[in-house]
């Protein structure tokens, strides 16, 4: 897992400035997700008192089916799994497999969203048929969002984890790091999505 | 988001310009990001101002003769949004931000320099881009709370710029909390407590904690407005089962605590400058940072008073005006700690101090006629009128404005080496604290009696105190001058004002000025108390 201090020291030499001191990126990459946790709170906030305040007339009421998104929350939780496998690779200097989990899990993560289109053609509704149906897209589709920038950060440190001249590597874990960070926190967020969107 | 460090860049210290070109660089430096933020904050000032006085001029007679009342709308919008979202947002947490807490953790520089300054330039276009939103067809003109659904019913093509330009500006914002709490949780010298920081480190870590918290549910909000806009889904529009109500609340969570966001670095700044003006410490220390983590919490759970006409049902409005009610307490705290502060002190009347006890009282205006608002009759009575207008001017001018000046007045020599004129620092007050209350204080007569806000035209019994408000106006307008005069002349002949002008024992007067680019030859200094005043004092008699 991740850690909030690397205990290494970085040596931040910017153009005019010299200074040593921890390294404390990590830390600042939890506020930016708890920046954007909050986003995401508004949002269920928002789907939540549509929900409660705003009830649709009968004829509008879909019942959503759940086969594809639960195969999805499925794979979101094994991409976590064979996430946290490519890092531990990584630090026993195995990058070539480290290399093949991060595939692994970007397969995933490209199965999760090709099944998530997949789910929105076949929906009986559309982005603007009614606020219910726009909730609903509104809110897969910003997790999607962050589904696809996590894939695309993933795809990269796997492209930077080549084995001779990489710049992921055992010794600069923290790219690796960060993106697992984030990887974890768009699966948890689905899982809250999953429960509040499809099971309440 | 993370911005990398390369540990592999070699110092190009000599790539970068000298002299005041490197202002206008992409400079890593935090005291020439501070700089950057309070010079562009001033100039969306200028232009916010100016838009205000068009408006006073316009209110000068009842009916609608100076521009024409859609004109007045699209003004309206772009003065308040300017004024709140570039220039006191940046200015009270960018760039005395930026220039200050480095110092004060004993830094030389800030947690991530390269998102510093990312998130500066991510401003001047945002800003530009706002302004330029007037010149299209169909400028903005919902007001600076976008309320649907007049947002998305009016033509909108200005309306989509307007927020773009305030999502960057958002964004700007919470890259900067990320800084602030990076920099004054970890970047703090070894030795230095935190409860032996100086207030103002505290103020904005409170202020970062509001950005990172509430900044992104606007951004949401807006999002979800924009698909209104451009996708014609209905999130807000009632006419396709939408809810305005939502977007209140949504909006409110954000922009009850950015009033925080622009008056707690208020009260950091003038906690700094007070002690040194009055020689003595800083009264209850410990209460000071317990009422602003106070204000914090509690500025998170209030934001539904401002919705009190919005149908809200009875125990939400209970509940919102006690709690709302209640802020007046750690308010009250810090009130009566600056207070004490002063009692007793060795004040020397300077334009610094001037405009700090003007802000307090301004600010005990503003705070008293703000509990009268969480009253929900009374709320009710007044809402949408003038006396919320003069309220929140109370704050936002009164309160965080006057601070910013005096704040210019105390750490000028600090940035430039010069020290200002003090004569047209005084004849800047004068005419600023005349103007201002004559502009704003006959306001709360003008919404008790039933003075709409955001129109053009009103009933000609309003009409004189109207005129006087304007008078108010303009006088502010002029009191610019001295001070434009005033920095021009004291930048080029200022006498020299020395490292330490004050006699200030917190850390940044302790290094030259202006201070060097590392800020500190050698080690940073280690003050154990930031407010020692009494005891130097009477160790001198
Ligand atoms: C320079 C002196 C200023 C003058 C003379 C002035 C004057 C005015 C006037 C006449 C209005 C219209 C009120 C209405 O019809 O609802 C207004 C609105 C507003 N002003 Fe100012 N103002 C000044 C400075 C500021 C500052 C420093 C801020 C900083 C936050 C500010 C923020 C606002 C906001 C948020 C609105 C509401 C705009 C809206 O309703 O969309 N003003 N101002
Ligand atoms: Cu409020």
């Amino acid at each position: 897992m991740t850690t909030l201090d690397s205990s290494k020291e970085i040596q931040k030499s910017n153009s005019e400035v010299n200074e040593k001191h921890e390294d404390f990126r990590m830390f600042g990459l939890v506020t930016f997700l708890i920046a954007d946790g909050m986003t995401f709170a508004g949002f269920f906030a928002a789907y939540l008192t549509y929900k409660a305040v705003n009830p649709l007339p009968d004829g509008a009421i879909y019942e959503l089916e759940l086969p594809i998104p639960t195969l999805n929350t499925i794979l979101l939780l094994v991409s976590s799994a064979t996430f946290h496998k490519a890092g531990k690779a990584l630090l026993k200097d195995k990058n070539g497999d480290s290399q093949k989990w991060l595939f692994f899990t970007a397969s995933l993560g490209i199965i999760f969203l090709i099944c998530q289109l997949f789910e929105y053609f076949h929906l009986p509704f559309g982005l603007t048929d009614n606020l219910f149906a726009s909730t609903f897209y509104a809110l897969t589709g910003f997790h999607g969002l962050h589904v696809t920038l996590g894939t695309l950060m993933i795809l990269i440190i796997a492209w930077q984890s080549r084995v001779n001249g990489g710049r992921v590597t055992s010794q600069n874990m923290f790219p690796l790091e960060a993106v697992e960070l984030y990887w974890h926190f768009v699966d948890g967020i689905w899982v809250v999505l999953f429960i509040i969107l499809y099971l309440l | 988001m993370t911005i990398s460090i390369d540990p592999q860049k070699t110092n190009n210290e000599s790539l970068q310009p000298k002299g005041w070109l490197r202002y206008f660089s992409f400079s890593l430096d935090h005291k020439v990001i501070g700089i950057q933020y309070l010079v562009c904050g001033f100039l969306f000032y200028l232009i916010g101002g100016t838009l205000a006085s068009a408006i006073r001029i316009e209110l000068a007679s009842p009916m609608s003769d100076f521009m024409p009342r859609d004109v007045y709308n699209q003004v309206l919008t772009l003065h308040g949004t300017i004024m709140i979202f570039l220039w006191i947002v940046p200015v009270v947490n960018g760039a005395f931000g930026n220039y200050l807490i480095p110092f004060y953790v004993g830094a030389r520089d800030m947690a991530f320099p390269r998102l510093n300054a990312v998130a500066f330039w991510l401003i001047p276009p945002s800003g530009l881009m706002l302004v330029a939103s007037y010149f299209v067809e169909g400028a903005a003109q919902a007001g600076w709370t976008a309320y649907p659904p007049l947002s998305i019913t009016t033509p909108q093509s200005g309306q989509i710029i307007w927020i773009m330009s305030v999502l960057l500006l958002g964004g700007s914002s919470i890259f900067g909390g990320i800084n602030f709490i990076a920099t004054i949780i970890k970047l703090r010298r070894p030795g230095l407590k935190l409860m032996q920081l100086p207030m103002y480190c505290w103020a904005m870590l409170g202020t970062s904690i509001l950005v990172v918290l509430s900044t992104p549910v606007l951004a949401g909000t807006l999002i979800l407005l924009s698909f209104d806009i451009i996708a014609n889904t209905g999130f807000f529009n009632p006419v396709l089962g939408g809810n305005v109500v939502v977007y209140q609340h949504l909006f409110w969570f954000y922009s009850h605590p950015a009033v925080y966001i622009m008056v707690l670095p208020a009260f950091g700044l003038v906690s700094e400058i007070l002690p040194v003006h009055a020689r003595k410490p800083l009264f209850g220390y410990t209460t000071m940072v317990f009422s602003i983590m106070g204000i914090v919490v509690l500025g998170l759970v209030v934001w539904a008073h401002h919705m009190f006409t919005s149908g809200t049902p009875p125990w939400m409005r209970l509940f919102f005006t006690i709690a709302t009610a209640f802020i007046a307490v750690p308010t009250g705290i810090k009130f009566f700690n600056w207070v004490a502060t002063l009692w007793g002190g060795k004040i020397s009347i300077n334009s610094a101090i001037l405009f700090s006890c003007g802000f307090i009282i301004n600010f005990v205006f503003g705070g008293i006629t703000g509990v009268a608002l969480a009253q929900v009759p009374f709320d009710i009575h007044v809402h949408d009128t003038y006396f919320v207008v003069a309220h929140f001017h109370y704050i936002v001018y009164g309160g965080t404005v006057f601070i910013i000046f005096s704040s210019i007045y105390h750490w000028f020599p600090k940035v430039t080496g010069k020290m200002l004129n003090e004569k047209l620092g005084i004849l800047h007050f004068i005419i600023t604290f005349i103007g201002f209350n004559l502009c704003f204080a006959p306001q709360h007569w003008l919404g008790l009696n039933g003075m709409p806000r955001r129109v053009a035209e009103y009933d000609p019994q309003f009409q004189f105190v109207n005129q006087i408000s304007s008078l108010g106006a303009l006088l502010m307008a002029i009191s610019t001058i001295p001070f434009l005069i005033n920095i021009f002349f004291s930048l080029r002949n200022g006498n020299d004002s020395g490292d330490n002008p004050w006699n200030a024992l917190t850390p940044e007067w302790l290094t030259s000025s202006p201070p060097p680019v590392e800020n500190w030859e050698g080690e940073a200094p280690l003050v154990e108390e930031p407010y020692g005043y009494g005891k130097q004092f009477s160790e001198q008699k």
